[in-house]
């Protein structure tokens, strides 16, 4: 052992360099293996899995995209986008209730998310200034606190008639909604399951476009969602933009290193604050899209989801809390759709359990959470050793 | 240039803090580009001083200071580093304040960057402008060309050695129009011989377009060959303002100290064979920048050994590895008796005990108390100052007799605080190295490794601290392993001197011999391959 340490030149071999590659891209290659292994035990088509995937690109680029800015500010992954994603929801209860439709109500929809948006991520901002070091637990947990908010808000304040008055008055402190189809039959909350029948599918039809392939298995057709596919375009090139503005440089140098920021006179807490309020916007954005997509909306329960999924497929994409690109964004949502699709089949085809579905997609999307941050570590780890061997001097 | 206004003057300038007077009646000029070389010993109110002229929030956090500064004839009292900016003055600080992903470019310019308008702008205002790439580059690279000096303007700060850093530090402060009066604290510290002459021919070229300098340096040579004016502080009040010429530096040292720093002779005591308390053999070390190779020495009981050496070869390395602080490998023998490697309790127990080169990083709990300081290793080790209770089933802090002994050392070792509660971050880095040490005394160790004991501290406790080292010695008869970047240090302290280079042992001598054969050893067979290691190796 002594020996062959101490030959180990600054100069890395190919093989280490080859396991230098496998080592910092870890995550997305065992996500990589494990598909490899799953497709062809769900039995699906190539043509399904290649249209499952351009829909769910479709559906979930968007959302994934607004992380990228907090990362980018040093604030690690924003669990609290779902703050975004109930603004976001809350818009398209109003619209839906207006009977706004179609791309108008779309574009509605997100006008008045955007202040409830931006306001949350201010709250959101300003207390993960008072939390340095520790965003992302906090912002996880604030998830929850204003998901009470939310709540309260949506089944109680939302309805035909409030059951609370305004202080002090006998007059109703209510938001009128009025469809019978929204509000449950008690005349004041909002009903679990709301169809978005005005607004289905309306960005992804905007501009449709089909394929028809034939490899020899029988025709089939895949159809591309274009008119969303420009729209996430639009956003990265936003990205690339902002990254070149002064703001954008603001931005990674807090992320580096606060103090030395502060020290050249950079508002850290404000640029902060921005990171965030411009994540939370975009992700009310992006929760549109989805549920556009979706066609229909969980009221209490879509949000949820929506932190952790988004989160785990960047992971799976080979981003990490501290550095996070475009392309992570991309092969992370298809890796991890992917899996989504491909695993439950599998999991059914090997157990033979029906049911097994659901658990396996949970149990997937907390398991790769907390495995891409465990390999992050050890990543780390392996990279410090690395860097010690480049240290040696020849033998 | 009597007549003219000078660009800065302090004028009786004073500072307290908590009770503590650490500067008096300060007063002196500086004319445009006139270079001012600022030395005394640590505590002696330089960085104070250097607070009060940068509106660091310290001062006015602890009550502001006494006394006025004029900048170019007005008074200014800045609130704020930013107001010092304003007026004029850069300061280059002792710890790098660079970003580690941002080139050099980048860093020179952050927050200062060069944009280009769009129409983003009028609705979100001057945040949103787009950075102009070309433009910052051509800035950057007329600081760094001021300076004299080459780097690569996108080179990304983490991959340069520290010598870039340094100058990427000062283009920063170039780049600013209207820096006037530009503050270097320590700035040749990190860097090697060759680096700190082009520092100081780049910071000559500064003065000649005008810029005023402040130097700051333990180095005296540096002071006596860059500056115009030399002001010595000791215990806050200015001693002596001289020119270099006429002056030399055993002069300066003594004004610093306050007594003549007497030149040790070259007597050593005999010391007969005895047996050995060390043995290494065949060590490798694998800490970072100071790489272990392959060294074999042994040191007898009651020696003072020396490891000397060139910056990054490995000297450090040594004792970190002994004591388990880094990943080793080898054969190391404690008093005859084989030691587990990889392993600092183990080492802690063996009756070793080390003093580390990283004071503030391994050396002191930063935010505790001195006297916790002082006890933690001996508590954790050797359950000193515990008091047992149920026979010994509950265990008590025994802080009295803590409090006995950090007051006995403070006395014995002269450091100056405020008592034994006050902690360790607040002390002068000097006062620091000598809780280090009273650490390591309290273990009462067989074994003392010390790392660098005098970097960075002044001439009066590098006396002292050096002095108690072979007090220890000879009182306790304590095997002690110094390790130090100074050759003449351990040539008055030591009995055999190694020289480490490349990694290995190029040779032992006793401490008697003439400096220049240690010179060729620590140059090793090929000095041209030594330069290069110290250079780019990072």
């Amino acid at each position: 052992m002594d020996s062959a340490k101490a030959q180990a030149g600054p100069k890395f071999t190919a093989s280490e360099n080859v396991k230098h590659f496998f080592v910092s891209n870890a995550v997305p290659i065992i996500f990589l293996g494990l598909s490899a292994a799953a497709i062809p035990l769900s039995g699906f088509s190539a043509g399904y899995l290649v249209q499952e995937m351009l829909t769910r690109l479709a559906r979930n680029s968007f959302l994934v995209l607004s992380l990228l800015i907090p990362i980018m500010a040093g604030m690690g992954l924003n669990f609290g986008m779902v703050l975004g994603a109930m603004a976001g929801q809350i818009g398209l209860i109003l619209v839906t209730d207006w009977s706004v439709v179609g791309i108008p109500g779309m574009i509605l929809a997100a006008i008045i998310s955007m202040p409830i948006a931006a306001l949350l991520g201010l709250i959101c901002g300003k207390l993960l200034n008072m939390a340095k070091g520790r965003e992302m637990v906090t912002s996880y947990i604030l998830g929850f606190f204003i998901n009470g908010v939310y709540q309260f808000v949506v089944l109680y304040l939302f309805g035909v008639n409030g059951i609370l008055s305004l202080p002090f008055t006998d007059k109703p402190l209510r938001i009128p909604i009025t469809n019978p189809q929204l509000v449950l039959s008690r005349g004041y909350g909002i009903r679990n399951a709301i169809n978005l029948t005005g607004i289905r599918r309306v960005l992804d039809n905007a501009l449709p476009a089909s394929l028809r392939f034939d490899f020899g298995s029988g025709p089939f057709t895949i159809n591309i969602p274009i008119g969303t596919f420009i729209l996430i375009g639009l956003f990265c090139f936003f990205i690339i933009w902002f990254r070149r503005t002064k703001l954008g440089q603001d931005m990674r140098a807090v992320g580096q290193d606060m103090a030395i920021a502060d020290s050249a006179g950079i508002a850290v807490e404000r640029t902060r604050v921005l990171a965030i309020v411009i994540s939370t916007v975009l992700a009310a954005f992006g929760q549109i899209i989805f549920l556009q997509n979706i066609g229909t909306m969980n009221t209490y329960n879509s949000h949820e989801q929506t932190g952790m999924f988004s989160i785990a497929a960047l992971l799976i994409g080979g981003a990490t809390v501290s550095k996070a690109s475009i392309a992570n964004v991309f092969i992370g949502v298809t890796l991890f759709h992917l899996m989504f699709v491909v695993s439950p089949m599998a999991g059914k085809e090997l157990i033979g359990q029906a049911q097994l579905g659901e658990y396996f997609r949970v149990f997937v999307s907390y398991g790769i959470i907390a495995v891409s941050l465990v390999l992050h570590a050890w990543k780390r780890m392996q990279e410090r050793e690395r860097a010690r061997r480049g240290l040696r001097g020849e033998g | 240039m009597p007549d003219m206004e000078p660009l800065l003057r302090v004028e009786a300038v004073g500072k307290e803090f908590f009770g503590n007077r650490v500067l008096e009646e300060v007063n002196f000029s500086l004319a445009p580009g006139e270079v001012l070389g600022l030395v005394g010993e640590n505590g002696a109110g330089k960085s104070t001083l250097m607070n009060i002229l940068f509106g660091m929030p310290v001062i006015q956090q602890t009550g502001g200071y006494e006394g006025k500064i004029l900048v170019g004839g007005k008074e200014a009292r800045f609130q704020s580093p930013f107001d010092a900016i304003d007026a004029g003055i850069g300061m280059v600080h002792q710890e790098f304040s660079l970003l580690p992903g941002f080139t050099v470019t980048e860093n020179i310019l952050l927050n200062r960057e060069s944009t280009r308008y769009n129409f983003l702008v009028e609705v979100f205002g001057e945040r949103i402008s787009t950075l102009d790439r070309r433009a910052m580059r051509k800035r950057a690279d007329d600081a760094i060309s001021m300076l004299g000096f080459s780097i690569d303007p996108d080179t990304v700060a983490s991959e340069m050695p520290v010598g870039h850093k340094q100058f990427t530090e000062i283009a920063r402060e170039i780049d600013r129009k209207n820096t006037k009066i530009l503050i270097l604290d320590e700035p040749t510290a990190v860097l090697t011989e060759s680096e700190a002459e082009i520092l100081i021919q780049s910071l000559r070229n500064l003065a000649g377009r005008g810029i005023s300098l402040i130097f700051i340096s333990h180095r005296l040579q540096e002071v006596m060959d860059l500056c115009d004016k030399i002001v010595v502080l000791r215990d806050g009040r200015v001693v002596k303002e001289a020119k270099p010429a006429g002056t030399t530096v055993f002069q300066v040292a003594s004004w610093m100290v306050g007594r003549n720093v007497e030149t040790r002779g070259e007597s050593r005591r005999q010391r007969a064979e005895t047996e050995a308390a060390l043995e290494v053999e065949r060590l490798w070390v694998d800490m970072p920048g100071e790489t272990v190779r392959n060294v074999s020495f042994s040191v007898q009981k009651g020696e003072i050994f020396g490891i000397g050496g060139l910056a990054g070869q490995g000297k450090l390395g040594i004792a970190n590895g002994i004591m388990g602080l880094y990943q080793a490998g080898g054969n190391v023998s404690v008093t005859g008796a084989k030691l587990a490697l990889n392993a600092p309790d183990v080492s802690l127990s063996r009756n070793m005990a080390f003093v580390s080169e990283d004071r503030r990083g391994v050396g002191l709990l930063l935010d505790e108390p001195i006297d916790w300081n002082i006890a933690f290793t001996a508590m954790q080790v050797q359950d000193k100052f515990v008091k047992k209770l149920l026979g010994g089933l509950i265990k008590w802090r025994d802080d009295a007799a803590m409090r006995d002994t950090a007051l006995d050392y403070i006395e014995r070792l002269e450091i100056r605080c405020t008592g034994p509660k006050q902690r360790a971050v607040e002390l002068s880095g000097g006062n620091q190295q000598k809780v280090c040490l009273a650490k390591a005394f309290v273990v009462a160790p067989e074994i003392l490794f010390v790392s660098e004991p005098t970097r960075g501290i002044d001439v009066g406790a590098k006396k002292l601290v050096l002095d108690t080292i072979q007090r220890v010695n000879e009182e306790f008869g304590t095997t002690i392993i110094i390790t130090s970047s100074e050759l003449e240090e351990l040539r008055s302290v030591c009995d055999r001197i190694a020289i480490v280079d490349n990694g290995r042992i190029s040779g032992i001598r006793p401490a008697g011999c003439p400096a220049e054969e240690f010179g060729v050893l620590m140059m090793g067979e090929s000095p041209v391959a030594v330069s290069d290691t110290v250079g780019g190796n990072e």
